[in-house]
């Protein structure tokens, strides 16, 4: 037993509780069925829900860029039709997009982590939570209808007139489909930002936040702003179809590029949507791996809320072509550079966090550290395509291709990759192998430049995106890629063949496999239903390596109804032994 | 020059870029190869240096370092401002048209660029400009998003339907550079494929004059160079072989199914209406994706169109 | 529900620690899903202010059509609404559950009166081919004072805004139904009316949002 002492002098008797290391009663044991599973209310399988989606819609946008490499590997037909590719390459960044990146790591790892690491013991608003995972289903079920209804064909940006012109019927379906699922993000973003606020474990202060909660806080926020306005785009863009309203539509008075403004204040915060949430894990897993405190904490987590607030700002950047006025292509070609400082500092302070730690290369930090390099390439190749003179080169071309591939793949999916491998203990209680994990990481690194990096030179030399038919010259760099991406295919074959093999004939996991000082590690493997057996008691900052470990493993025995009072103080280090 | 990633761009025939795009794209490309090897050097080096020797390592408590972290926010900051300070003079050149510059008007549609020059000359899918003079290329749409981009004059503007956009750039040698569409425009986007050819300023002249005035001859003379012009082929074969559009190819006479089921004979009037109001009767099998020309073409032209058609057996 | 204290009322759910905890959550949770329907709505201003500033005066005669009378009563009867609403609250607040449901059932009245305005407007509006896009056609009367080429724009814009505003009065009028049942089945106490306040925060930014839409749209000149 021990006290700890709070800034109000008030005293929490608090005891150390180590997790069991055969936990009988877990959240996968808790309740049973495919029933149960369907209306839960917890987090935690609301969480392995949406990644079992995610992972069903990578495969099939995977499945489908695979296709789409296929195809081009000769200029002309390889063996599908023009319309045939055009659907497909839509359907592929629809898919990916808004099925994929948007909700992958916060709504599925997020979802999962977030609520442990703040030793809650689940979501502020769980049914909400569950209504936003339904949510997602049903416009999953529009995109497909709109498939069954001849398809769309307009790129996943849905540009005026052309998306407001013939064939509207499968258009109308597939806005919709977003619509809906805008709202999915808007009510998980609300979930999460009164999580962060309202439901903190005595002691976890604003200091002692981990990275990855400050990362999905700023993802939230995003969220919650900008998801609105895609959703009023969309709407929109929905009554052009329906109702000729005209709006966008130059043929009935309306203005196309006022479309493209609408759409980008969504789109380009979406990025950040999708990529700050991986800065989380990437927070986490570089601290667990090299033992040592992250590097500039205050620096990672407000350069996360600062990219989040200037990403409002930048969204002009997708328009530098589009004839929009000089005085908005200039300001948004500076803050565009602006964007790009805080990110930056993030990667420059995870290096500085390896400096004279104790690294262990086990498969998530292999996966940290192919994020680096690549996301680095993604954030160099943003800079060029800031510059206004080359973009004016530069867009549309397969450089603006390779560009947001690197920072979407190289950055969000690998950095889900580092947190799936980091967590999977944790979620189902057993171990991947190792050796397989290193083996097809490796792998994604090779496939992954040998995909993208031609993709680049092709597009330097002018190769214009959304191609079915190329001129010959650029036959070389499309078949290197084209290889580049069934290497790519097979790597993910072989994670998927370990992953599942682990669930059914796994070692068991150990609590705290990595001997990480996160709260959530603190807790059994897997969880309990409430995730604790205990109200956890945070008095150290969450990477504190040189701190002994029963220091993290605190908490106070039974609910007691001081909690929402403790949230903003901090609880004192000291602790006396009882 | 020689640097070092020459090899990513195209031969640059515009003087006027030579500096503010590859100039630049070179500065980035070399500043951030210098940083990513920083990076992974740094990355390599710690992951063997500090490797993990046992569980019990101890590690340092480094939270920050103030010097460290200035001069890494302050160093990127400058490198970015200029950066941003080239790329804005750049841009601003290719805004800037001299005022003597040469116009040319340049109308895309699905899936084709037509030209017309300042005496009624008209081409299509090809821009004949001359050397050594500034050409201002004004771009308008016909139907939905275009872009219009050379890659060799480091160019590009989209083309938006309702208003006016340019492009300018000055050739200063003769040969022929790539023109392509870059904004997604539908089934053919990626055939929406055009070349400049640029002529000694006298060649240009009389190949000018040559072509002025648009179309002459008898009335399926005039019907088969406006089929060219407004780029029919790109939908309607001449071969029989069916296109986006049914073939050209013995149309006059034929019986065609709707889609709506009833049967049409191919003549005077259909022709008309298919002309000026594709989207009215669809021929079973075909989408309706055709720009209607109503308001764009006159009835004399309609006319020598059908003439020509009826040659086409 | 291992972990419930015996002492927490059977309101609270299982991962709040207290009733304070449960309400400020909700509390904060419905605000931040206010900012987004601000936002949501912000979106279609922005397309206002645009179309507003390229033609000015089009909006200054587009609004002639437009019944000011009708639109002024249907303000005050939004206002009187929100009146209502904050007074089920306090009833809440004050344990008279009575006075909370005749105050629900007064702002379900006010909000239908709303409704019905506005379908009086809209009909009289299509009436006179006043529609949107490419379903404009009015009759030479409106042609004689309205002759702008953009009109149909306007009329997109009005259509949309009242439209989706009046989605939501339709929204609102179910939650307080909702809540009207609920309240007869003795759920509210001065303890726990948790759905009644945020319920309320939503009808403010409704009748908020009308405020605005009334002289942006019915009283330019």
């Amino acid at each position: 037993m021990a006290e700890v002492e709070t800034k109000k002098m008030t005293t929490l008797q608090v005891q150390r509780f180590i997790p069991s290391e055969n936990p009988t009663n877990t959240y996968l044991t808790d309740e049973k069925g495919v029933w149960a599973w369907m209306t839960t209310v917890d987090h935690k399988k609301i969480g392995l829900m949406y990644l079992a989606s995610v992972a069903f819609f990578f495969a099939l946008a995977g499945f489908l860029a695979l296709a789409l490499r296929t195809e081009l590997w000769t200029p002309a037909k390889t063996f599908i039709e023009a319309d045939t590719y055009n659907q497909l390459f839509t359907l592929h960044g629809a898919m990916m997009v808004f099925f994929v990146l948007v909700p992958s790591i916060p709504a599925a790892l997020g979802n999962f982590i977030m609520p442990m690491q703040l030793g809650a013991k689940d979501v502020a608003f769980p049914r909400l939570n569950l209504a936003s995972f339904y949510i997602y289903v049903i416009g999953a079920i529009f995109t497909f209808i709109s498939l069954y209804m001849n398809g769309f064909d307009t790129g996943w940006t849905f540009y005026t007139p052309y998306s407001s012109d013939a064939n509207s019927a499968g258009v109308i379906w597939v806005t919709l489909g977003v619509f809906i699922l805008g709202f999915s993000s808007i009510l998980t973003g609300t979930n999460f930002i009164t999580t962060i606020h309202k439901l903190r474990a005595p002691g976890i202060t604003w200091g002692r936040l981990p990275l990855n909660v400050w990362a999905l806080y700023a993802t939230s926020i995003i969220q919650v702003l900008a998801t609105p306005v895609l959703a009023i785009t969309i709407l929109l863009l929905s009554f052009e179809n329906i109702l000729d309203i005209g709006i966008f539509d130059p043929a009935l008075g309306g203005d196309p590029v006022l479309y493209q403004h609408f759409f980008w204040f969504y789109s380009h915060p979406a990025v950040y949507i999708m990529i700050v949430p991986g800065f989380g894990i990437i927070s986490e897993v570089i601290s667990t791996f090299s033992k040592k405190t992250v590097f500039g904490y205050w620096a990672i987590a407000l350069s996360s809320l600062a990219i989040a607030f200037i990403g409002f700002l930048v969204w002009g950047h997708h328009m530098f072509t589009s004839g929009q006025s000089a005085v908005a292509t200039t300001v948004f070609s500076f803050l565009t550079f602006l964007v790009g400082i805080p990110t930056g500092i993030k990667i420059l302070n995870w290096v500085a966090t390896l400096y004279k730690g104790s690294i262990e290369m086990k498969t998530p930090m292999i996966y940290v550290f192919i994020f680096l390099f690549l996301f680095s390439i993604g954030g160099f190749t943003g800079i060029m395509l800031g510059a206004l003179s080359v973009d004016i080169h530069l867009h549309d071309t397969y450089y603006v291709v390779a560009h947001f591939h690197y920072v979407m793949m190289g950055g969000t999916l690998i950095a889900l990759l580092a947190g799936l491998h980091y967590w999977w203990p944790k979620m189902t209680g057993k171990m991947y192998n190792e050796t397989l994990g290193k083996i097809s990481a490796v792998l994604i690194f090779i496939g992954f430049n040998m995909t993208f990096l031609p993709q680049f030179v092709m597009g330097a030399q002018g190769m214009p995106r959304r191609y079915y038919n190329y001129i010959d010259q650029f036959q070389p760099f499309h078949q290197t890629s084209t290889i580049g991406s069934y290497i790519l295919g097979v790597a993910f074959l072989i994670i998927l063949y370990y992953l599942v093999k682990s669930l059914f004939g796994g070692e068991k996991a150990p609590s705290n496999p990595w001997n990480s000082r996160g709260l959530e590690w603190q807790s059994t493997s897997p969880p309990d239903f409430h995730n604790f057996d205990h109200t956890p008691v945070v008095i150290n900052h969450p990477y504190d390596y040189h701190k002994p470990m029963e220091e993290f493993q605190l908490g106070i025995a039974v609910s007691h109804n001081g909690h929402g009072e403790h949230q903003d103080e901090a609880v004192s280090e000291e602790t006396k032994k009882a | 020059m020689g640097r070092l990633f020459d090899f990513m761009l195209p031969e640059n025939k515009s003087p006027l870029t030579a500096d503010s795009t590859d100039g630049l794209f070179h500065f980035i490309n070399e500043v951030s190869l210098i940083l990513l090897l920083g990076i992974t050097i740094a990355l390599i080096y710690f992951a063997i240096k500090y490797k993990r020797k046992s569980e019990d390592d101890e590690t340092p408590v480094i939270y920050h370092n103030h010097a460290l972290e200035i001069t890494w926010s302050v160093v990127p900051l400058l490198i970015c401002l200029v950066i941003f300070g080239w790329g804005y003079s750049g841009w601003l050149n290719l805004k800037a048209v001299p005022n003597d510059a040469y116009e040319i008007h340049v109308t895309g549609f699905k899936w084709n660029w037509a030209v017309n020059y300042e005496n009624g000359a008209q081409t299509l899918n090809e821009l004949h400009v001359p050397k050594g003079k500034p050409v201002k290329v004004v771009l308008q749409s016909r139907d939905v998003l275009h872009s219009f981009f050379i890659p060799d004059y480091r160019v590009k503007h989209d083309v938006v339907p309702g208003r006016y956009t340019y492009v300018w750039f000055q050739a200063e040698e003769t040969g022929e550079s790539q023109i392509f569409c870059t904004e997604y425009c539908g089934t053919s986007h990626s055939d929406m494929l055009a070349k400049v050819i640029v002529h000694e300023p006298e060649e240009f002249e009389t190949w000018l004059e040559l072509n002025g005035g648009g179309p002459s001859g008898t009335p399926v003379e005039q019907g088969e160079a406006l089929v060219n012009l407004q780029g029919c082929q790109t939908c309607h074969s001449l071969d029989g072989s069916a296109k986006i559009g049914p073939s050209f190819k013995g149309i006059w006479g034929r019986s065609e199914q709707m889609t709506d089921g009833s049967t049409i004979t191919v003549d005077e009037n259909y022709i008309r209406e298919s002309i000026l109001y594709p989207g009215e009767k669809i021929v079973a099998g075909y989408q309706n994706v055709m720009t209607p020309y109503e308001g764009r073409i006159s009835d004399d032209e309609i006319t020598n169109i059908i003439e020509y058609l009826k040659t086409l057996k | 529900m291992a972990n419930h204290s015996a002492s927490q009322p059977a309101h609270v759910q299982h991962h709040f620690v207290d009733s304070d905890q449960q309400f400020d959550s909700a509390k904060l949770g419905m605000w931040v899903f206010l900012v987004n329907e601000i936002l949501f709505f912000g979106g279609l201003f922005c397309a206002y202010i645009i179309f507003r500033v390229w033609y000015p005066d089009l909006f200054s005669q587009a609004a002639l059509e437009l019944n000011k009378v009708w639109g002024g009563i249907n303000t005050i009867v939004l206002i009187g609404s929100s009146l209502t609403v904050a007074m089920a609250i306090r009833s809440a607040q004050r344990n008279e559950i009575k006075g909370l449901r005749i105050n629900l059932m007064i702002t379900i009245l006010l909000a239908c009166v709303f409704l019905v305005i506005k379908y009086f407007e809209y009909e009289h509006k299509l009436h006179l081919g006043i529609a949107p896009g490419s379903f404009w056609n009015p009759t030479p009367e409106v042609l004689a004072v309205l002759d702008h080429p953009k009109a149909n724009i306007f009329f997109s814009i009005y259509y949309v805004m009242t439209g989706i505003h009046g989605l939501h009065v339709i929204v609102g009028i179910g939650l307080m139904i909702w809540l009207y049942i609920r309240a007869g089945k003795g759920h509210f106490n001065s303890e726990y009316y948790t759905p009644v306040e945020i319920t309320g925060l939503y009808w403010h930014l409704v009748d908020l949002i009308w405020i605005f839409l009334f002289p942006l749209l019915y009283l330019i000149e």
